[in-house]
């Protein structure tokens, strides 16, 4: 009835509206990754030796973990609207699974957007200094930005998966998990053997490594290539779960 | 029926069948619902009418029938359908952390409505239905029957010809009720087809200008209110009686039994002749009945009766 991006972009008004509504959700999704930052910085930081300042070493993954919090939210919302009444009265006005999810995940987006923001101004508050160019700097923004559409996605389809909000919950926790064994917050040379394969081969270390690379003007090789790939892969099979899923959720 | 016919109907039904695993929901429904006119699906918990409701708004497919609504398949052509429906569902549908305004503008913009024609449309909406002083406020401080306006004016947003009440009334208040009925009386004024489901059967019979009576995924009866109760005999002689033991002598031929106060129902036509009869017959020694009194059987009796839930 309506033209999808009209539709998608309506329903992202409408979560931004919620979540800026639920003032204690919003803040423990913007103060929780500042202060994990805080706490490796000033608590773990003395005894990890990453070559560099510990700050400069740690931030990028700050911002992913932070991406991961403001994602896990997503999750719970389309749960949310899963479990009420508000997904029969959007399909009986003709609005598909696809712009639902897509309003969502652009409101996540957004939302995700500023929290990372916010990490980067306290970073640089405690010393934190991005060497980066006006390319790199671009370059750095869009990686991050192609890294939260896809597990805003993954959020969404997760969220369809779960039976309630509270599950939905529960299953963004590997997500948030997921930045610790990379080298997010210490080299991976220092994990045991068995963990590397893994630590040097999941998604998020790409990512961890080029957003590091391009803030520090360091070179990135092929790690930036490496994690564009692993993004459009995930939101491509996010985007094709949560359409199979909200096909059988809603029969 | 050809597609001429169903045109003229807002709602057409044949044969709808669905199955949730081996559970049986709907076993054949026909319905036949002529435009402009208030359909009371009537059953208890369970008897299939959120399964009807949710297929003819396109939100399920049934397994065998067909479901047409202003003469579009539901099956083949959603699209048109849902340009054309609205539901409004047995649980609020507003988000309890908007404004009764962003509701509306938002299910206007949804509905392809420009900015400025959906806050129209959203003036207009909290106008007619009083929510005018609450606009700012977010729907968590509305009480129930207010949230129940909003979800109303939500659906009406895109002037639909059809809409769906899957239960309007369970939970609000007797004023908000009351307010409810009125708005669809207001609402078929407009030449709107109404379908709503109700376990009230006051809600029906009030309402209604056709009953279908559903029990067990099948139609039990359907017909006027009137039609329906006089199929049930028409009338029902209370008896209030002097003892347990008559009143258990007597339990077997009642329709109607209020232990507590001894007291039972047996039908009868109503006529003064056919009272005395029965009064002869069931007591004849002048001594079992305390008090009696004929009343017009409800729609109560007709749902009791039908769906053998009275025993």
């Amino acid at each position: 009835m309506t033209a999808m991006p009209v539709s998608a972009l309506t329903l992202a008004g409408r979560s931004l509206r919620i979540s800026s509504r639920q003032p204690d959700a919003l803040i423990t999704a913007l103060m929780l990754p500042v202060m994990l930052m805080l706490i490796f910085v000033y608590f773990f930081g003395g005894a990890i030796d990453t070559g560099t300042e510990y700050v400069t070493y740690v931030v990028p993954g700050a911002m992913l973990l932070c991406a991961g919090f403001g994602a896990a939210s997503t999750a719970v919302s389309v749960a949310d609207d899963m479990r009420s009444g508000v997904i029969d009265r959007f399909r009986t006005l003709d609005i598909g699974g696809i712009p639902i999810l897509a309003g969502h995940v652009t409101a996540s987006v957004l939302r995700n957007l500023l929290s990372t923001t916010l990490v980067l101004a306290v970073a640089i508050a405690i010393g934190f200094r991005p060497q980066a160019g006006p390319a790199a700097f671009l370059a750095a923004v869009g990686l991050l930005l192609a890294y939260i559409t896809a597990i805003s996605w993954l959020a969404a389809a997760l969220g369809l998966l779960a039976q309630t909000p509270e599950a939905a919950g529960g299953f963004t926790f590997l997500m948030m998990f997921l930045p610790y064994p990379s080298s997010a917050f210490v080299p991976i040379e220092t994990m045991p053997g068995w963990l590397h394969a893994f630590a040097e081969h999941q998604p998020l270390t790409p990512v961890i490594e080029s957003l590091r690379a391009l803030l520090l003007a360091q070179p990135a090789g092929s790690a930036p290539w490496t994690a564009l790939a692993w993004c459009a892969g995930i939101t491509a099979a996010a985007v094709a779960l949560a359409a199979v899923l909200f096909r059988s959720r809603t029969r | 029926m050809t597609t001429h016919a169903s045109a003229a109907l807002g709602i057409h039904a044949t044969g709808l069948t669905k199955s949730y695993g081996d559970v049986r929901v709907l076993d054949g429904i026909d319905l036949a619902v002529p435009r402009g006119s208030v359909l009371a699906l009537l059953g208890p918990n369970g008897a299939g009418k959120t399964t009807t409701v949710r297929i003819l708004t396109t939100l399920t497919a049934p397994d065998a029938g067909t479901a047409r609504v202003v003469g579009h398949d539901t099956a083949t052509a959603p699209a048109r359908v849902r340009e054309r429906i609205s539901l409004t569902g047995q649980f609020a549908a507003v988000d309890e952390l908007q404004t009764g305004a962003e509701t509306l503008r938002m299910m206007g913009r949804l509905c392809g409505l420009s900015p400025r024609a959906a806050r129209a449309r959203a003036d207009e909406l909290l106008t007619r239905f009083g929510l005018t002083d609450a606009a700012a406020r977010t729907a968590k401080t509305y009480s129930g029957g207010m949230r129940r306006r909003l979800d109303l004016a939500a659906s009406l947003v895109s002037r639909p010809e059809v809409i769906f009440l899957d239960e309007p009334t369970t939970g609000l208040d007797p004023r908000s009720r009351q307010d409810l009925w009125e708005l669809v009386r207001e609402l078929r004024a407009d030449g709107t087809t109404v379908l709503l489901t109700t376990q009230y059967l006051e809600e029906a019979d009030r309402l209604a200008d056709r009953v279908v009576v559903l029990a067990d995924g099948r139609i039990a009866a359907e017909g006027t209110p009137g039609e329906l109760k006089a199929r049930v005999a028409g009338h029902r002689l209370d008896l209030t009686l002097t003892t347990q033991a008559a009143y258990e002598a007597l339990a077997p031929r009642a329709v109607h039994l209020a232990p507590d106060d001894l007291t039972l129902g047996v039908t009868t036509d109503g006529s003064a002749a056919h009272v005395r009869a029965l009064l002869d017959e069931l007591d004849p020694d002048r001594t079992a009945v305390d008090r009696f009194a004929v009343r017009t059987a409800t729609l109560d009796d007709v749902f009791l009766t039908l769906t053998g839930a009275d025993r």
